[in-house]
């Protein structure tokens, strides 16, 4: 249905291709959290892996700083409708937080999980094989708090909201367990290429 | 956290909306009334709008709803952004009897319901007003008992939007309070604080009301919402109690 005297601005045919259905361009960096920005110590910060209760490996501050690092340039999208070209992530990968903790996954799905009680849950499959890092340096300096710092998860390729900001966890679930925005009407997986936005989307 | 989730229905598919009206509310901010067969919406929740050109390029923006629960007509506000893309066809072509789709509503944790009760701040910058003044109205026309209290700050007088609706709510003295500070302004005394609403002024404002919030939502553009988010947790909030909603990005446009 065509909307009468409705132009719009077209992308240039090179941000057209980089872009999903349904997202826009911008330059800036919004921010969008469920509440206040949590205030975290790096002197009390601690990053585990459990299997459900079950604690599998831990690492404090400068432990996980010592861990493989690696940069990565992607781009990144929002699910409230806007897209970031070329942003600069340093951290370490999903693949070598396992090895160095000598983890193989026990199951098929996880939670990160936040120190604002935040969690989102993300496919094993969409974390592993140079998939997802958990990042502590944005554009090559720390993370500012308000964008995640010190550490979020970033998994690119799925909507923004999956990339869980102030990350402490990931937590193996036997099942795939719906996150916070996951039981709020958001989509169980969130792929932007297939505008996996809501619930019912397919 | 998992145990706050309520039941939000899923978000309908892509809708047509027609325009009923559409009222010029300051001289950046218009009120799209809608008919749309959407769902009942809850008090702070969003819209999803998708506009399409003759030869099928199609945008997508969100909304807030401004309008209470069972209102006749959806009541969206739309910002006019000097560079958006979508915000000025809703300022300067957009007539009534237009259509575009709608989908939603939207978003199931900056909302409020009577049942949630109070004592209830709500605190908005700008248009971050929309969504509030949806629970504004709610609580009005659900005869809440709940003691809430809307700290609404505009650039000046003339973008208080829904000023004269706010300004007769505040005169009928029922149990919504309402502040409004015009940042670059003075006083109105009685009516507008004026100048910044910083940390101090958000604690004097907070200590004239009398209550301690059991629930705050703060909506507008980051800094703000960082602002006085960071300012009630340190006034001794529970960062669980405060729900924000933030804007930005071109794709506000």
């Amino acid at each position: 249905m065509a909307t009468r005297g409705f132009t719009g601005r077209r992308p240039a045919t090179d941000a057209a291709g980089r872009l999903p259905p349904g997202q826009s361009q911008t330059d800036d960096f919004p921010v969008l959290s469920f509440g206040p920005t949590p205030r975290v110590d790096p002197a009390a910060w601690t990053f585990t892996l459990y299997d459900g209760p079950r604690p599998l490996a831990a690492w404090t501050w400068p432990e996980f700083l010592a861990l493989p690092r690696t940069t990565w340039q992607r781009d990144i999208h929002c699910v409230t409708k806007w897209s970031k070209f070329d942003t600069v992530w340093e951290g370490t990968t999903i693949d070598d937080l396992f090895a160095a903790a000598g983890v193989i996954p026990p199951t098929s799905y996880l939670l990160a999980i936040s120190h604002d009680d935040y969690d989102t849950n993300v496919p094993v499959a969409d974390l592993v094989d140079g998939k997802a890092m958990i990042a502590t340096h944005f554009a090559g300096a720390p993370i500012p708090p308000e964008h995640g710092g010190p550490a979020r998860l970033l998994v690119p390729h799925l909507y923004f909201w999956k990339s869980a900001k102030w990350v402490k966890a990931l937590r193996f679930t036997a099942r795939d367990e719906a996150g916070f925005w996951e039981l709020r009407g958001y989509h169980m997986r969130g792929d932007p290429w297939r505008e996996q936005r809501y619930t019912d989307d397919p | 956290m998992k145990g706050a989730a309520t039941a939000t229905p899923a978000p309908t598919r892509w809708v047509n909306a027609s325009i009923e009206r559409i009222v010029h509310q300051t001289p950046r901010a218009v009120s799209v009334f809608v008919r749309a067969p959407l769902p009942a919406h809850v008090a702070g929740q969003h819209v999803d709008v998708r506009l399409t050109a003759d030869d099928g390029y199609q945008a997508q923006r969100s909304y807030s709803i401004a309008s209470a629960p069972g209102a006749a007509a959806l009541e969206l506000v739309v910002e006019r952004l000097d560079d958006g893309e979508v915000s000025p066809y809703f300022h300067e072509v957009a007539q009534p009897g237009d259509a575009f789709e709608l989908r939603g509503p939207l978003g199931g944790h900056f909302v409020w319901r009577a049942e949630d009760g109070g004592p209830l701040l709500l605190v908005g910058g700008g248009s971050g007003v929309v969504p509030l003044m949806s629970i504004a109205r709610e609580h009005a026309a659900r005869a809440s008992v709940a003691p809430a209290l809307l700290v609404y700050s505009a650039r000046t007088w003339d973008d208080v939007i829904f000023r004269d609706e706010l300004l007769a709510a505040r005169a009928a003295g029922r149990t919504l309070g309402v502040v409004l500070v015009s940042t670059r302004e003075d006083p109105r005394p009685g009516v507008d604080l004026g100048g910044r609403l910083d940390a101090a002024a958000l604690a004097g404002i907070l200590a004239r009301w009398g209550h301690a919030p059991e629930r705050a939502y703060v909506c507008g553009s980051n800094p703000f919402v960082e602002a006085i988010a960071d300012a009630l947790v340190d006034a001794g909030l529970a960062p669980a109690r405060i729900r924000t909603e933030r804007y930005g990005g071109s794709a506000s446009g």
